[in-house]
């Protein structure tokens, strides 16, 4: 199979650390936009991260980045920057001096990595703080700085492990909002993270991880589709809820109808929840209830996650 | 494939090669690694292993200042400075100096976690071993070089006029020359052999000692087992002879003169065999901190 150069694909991953499985047998292709990779400590992100940027070397497999492999280095890391998630750095090196260092390896002459540099550094947000030394940085400082090492050189694939971690709400705020813009002009990010909620409102696909293996993969949507032994809720704000509930007990994929509180709409939980629209529209064109408002209640990736692997990180 | 098929795929290789790149990448390696190394507190052990004969000289020198410094005192001090080349720097000085440089440059960065810095820019492993092993030879070479040059002049300058007619108009300053020569040979040498130590180990301290030990005891083998030493190569260059003694000179196979420009290309030829090596160790290599 020839590699897609805009895909990044993982066909049949393996790494074990001796006896000790790290990923096993992942395959999956990923298309330009924000993916996160989900899933408890141990699960196998970081793994799966340094083998496609060819930190370490899969026992078994292949990885394809845009059709190149870590092993054609001059190609493969102008093309991709890595945030890991190492606390470390260089001893004695300032700010400007971990980002300008490395542009200059890239090729790039002085005044162009100078350029470079300093945009990077603003779009960090450590333009202010660049000339000082990294090992006086808090620990959001220096999160940020090892960002804008990873988007110096404009890659085409951004991969960030744990890129919120000790940031601020402003700066996890910003930095989710360059996320955005860099995933908005074409390109692939891939986050991983243990804060779900930030996750879910940016990825465009998940990738959920439980000890080492894949246990989906795709679009959020999607992934709740696949889960289909486990009924969704899905929250409807409307008038005459008790009809509304009624109506939908009738139906067989209907496992709970449970009236709101206030009165004012109902909790549905089903295993079918085309059906359930398709009642919905039903009753509503029949105007027995007026519908304000309807929302998937869990269609989420805390939730999917939770059903798939469970809150103990083993499988549910 | 045809030995013409060969040279035509090498050629070809050769050719799409971006050696300008690989040029100034290894530029900026060598920049980056003097500057964060060369003059910092861990140096300190290194610059006393360099300096230590010198200031030995210089307190006999300072001690025995009435002492009589005739020609035969000469020939006696020519012979300790080629006891302290050959014996301390070496077997002792350069041997350890290298081995504290060069396995602190691959197996310091896994230690401190940030090699990975180096795997995730546009460089090849080669190219990164190539440049810090040149960091590390610029290192070892200027410090034992400026330490040797240090010990002939405080060994010679005592001896006014005569000892400046030896150096100038006798074989003083071909011996300064040779030794430097070694100098930078044994830096050369013993550099690649840790470099690569440092990439086969988790701990190079073990093999190291064992690669001393195989460098003292080489001697007794017979030639072919010698040239596999980076001593072999260096005595053959050395100025002065000393005399054999010793337990292990019961034994020692007396090796059949080589001419120095044999031994520089033996030595070149073993050290570059032995880069070679660390090339193919480095693409193994993972980061993997944790099992540090």
């Amino acid at each position: 199979m020839t590699p897609d150069a805009r895909q990044i694909v993982f066909e049949n991953v393996s790494k074990f650390y001796g006896e000790v499985l790290g990923v096993n047998k992942v395959s999956f292709t990923l298309q330009p936009g924000i993916t996160s990779l989900v899933g408890p400590n141990g699960s196998g992100k970081t793994t799966l991260m340094n083998l496609m940027t060819g930190l370490i070397r899969p026992s078994q497999g292949a990885i394809y980045v845009l059709g190149l492999t870590p092993q054609q280095p001059i190609e493969f890391f102008r093309h991709v920057g890595y945030c890991t998630q190492f606390d470390s750095f260089p001893t004695g090196t300032t700010g400007y001096d971990f980002i300008y260092w490395p542009l200059r390896l890239h090729g790039f002459a002085h005044d162009q990595a100078a350029k470079l540099t300093d945009e990077a550094l603003q779009r960090a947000g450590m333009a202010q703080v660049a000339r000082r030394k990294v090992a006086g940085y808090s620990k959001g400082m220096r999160q940020r700085i090892r960002l804008a090492q990873a988007i110096a050189h404009h890659p085409c694939v951004l991969v960030l492990d744990e890129p919120l971690n000790g940031l601020d709400p402003m700066a996890r705020a910003e930095s989710i909002a360059l996320f955005e813009a860099i995933a908005r002009q074409g390109m692939h990010v891939m986050i991983s993270s243990h804060i779900l909620e930030e996750v879910d409102r940016i990825s465009d696909r998940v990738v959920l991880m439980s000890s080492g293996y894949v246990v989906a993969e795709g679009q959020i949507r999607e992934v709740r589709r696949e889960v289909r032994d486990h009924p969704m809720q899905i929250l409807v704000r409307c008038s005459n809820a008790a009809r509304l509930a009624a109506a939908a007990f009738e139906l067989d994929h209907v496992v709970e109808a449970k009236i709101l509180n206030d009165g004012q709409g109902v909790l549905v939980r089903t295993r079918d929840a085309e059906q359930f629209y398709l009642l919905l529209n039903k009753i509503v064109s029949g105007g027995l209830v007026e519908v304000d408002a309807v929302a998937p209640a869990d269609d989420d990736v805390d939730s999917i996650y939770q059903y798939l692997i469970g809150s103990d990180g083993g499988p549910a | 494939m045809s030995a013409q098929d060969l040279v035509a795929r090498a050629q070809k290789w050769a050719t799409e090669q971006p050696w300008r790149l690989y040029g100034s990448q290894i530029s900026i390696l060598v920049r980056n690694e003097l500057r964060r190394n060369l003059f910092t507190r861990r140096r300190i052990g290194i610059y006393l292993l360099a300096w230590v004969p010198v200031l030995i000289i210089l307190t006999h020198v300072i001690f025995d200042r009435n002492q009589p410094a005739g020609p035969a005192q000469i020939e006696t001090d020519t012979q300790v400075l080629a006891g302290i080349v050959q014996l301390y720097y070496f077997r002792l000085g350069i041997f350890f100096a290298c081995m504290a440089i060069f396995t602190w440059l691959f197996r310091g960065e896994m230690v401190e976690r940030t090699l990975h810095y180096q795997f995730l820019v546009p460089v090849r492993r080669e190219v990164l071993v190539v440049g810090k092993f040149l960091a590390g030879s610029v290192v070892a070479i200027v410090l034992f070089e400026t330490a040797v040059l240090a010990c002939f002049y405080v060994m010679y300058s005592r001896f006014g006029s005569t000892g400046k007619s030896y150096v100038f108009g006798g074989p003083g300053l071909g011996q300064l020359g040779s030794y430097l020569l070694v100098t930078a040979l044994a830096c050369i040498g013993y550099g690649a052999v840790f470099l690569a130590l440092s990439l086969l180990f988790k701990n190079p301290i073990v093999p190291g000692v064992v690669i001393m030990g195989w460098e003292t005891i080489a001697a007794i083998f017979p030639d072919w087992a010698q040239m596999l030493t980076v001593t072999f190569y260096l005595k053959h260059l050395c100025p002065v002879s000393l005399p054999l003694s010793g337990p292990l000179a019961i034994f020692t196979i007396v090796a059949e003169p080589v001419p120095p420009f044999v031994a520089v290309l033996g030595l070149l030829l073993l050290s570059i065999t032995i880069l070679a090596l660390s090339c193919f160790l480095i693409h193994r290599m993972e980061i993997t901190y944790t099992a540090e």
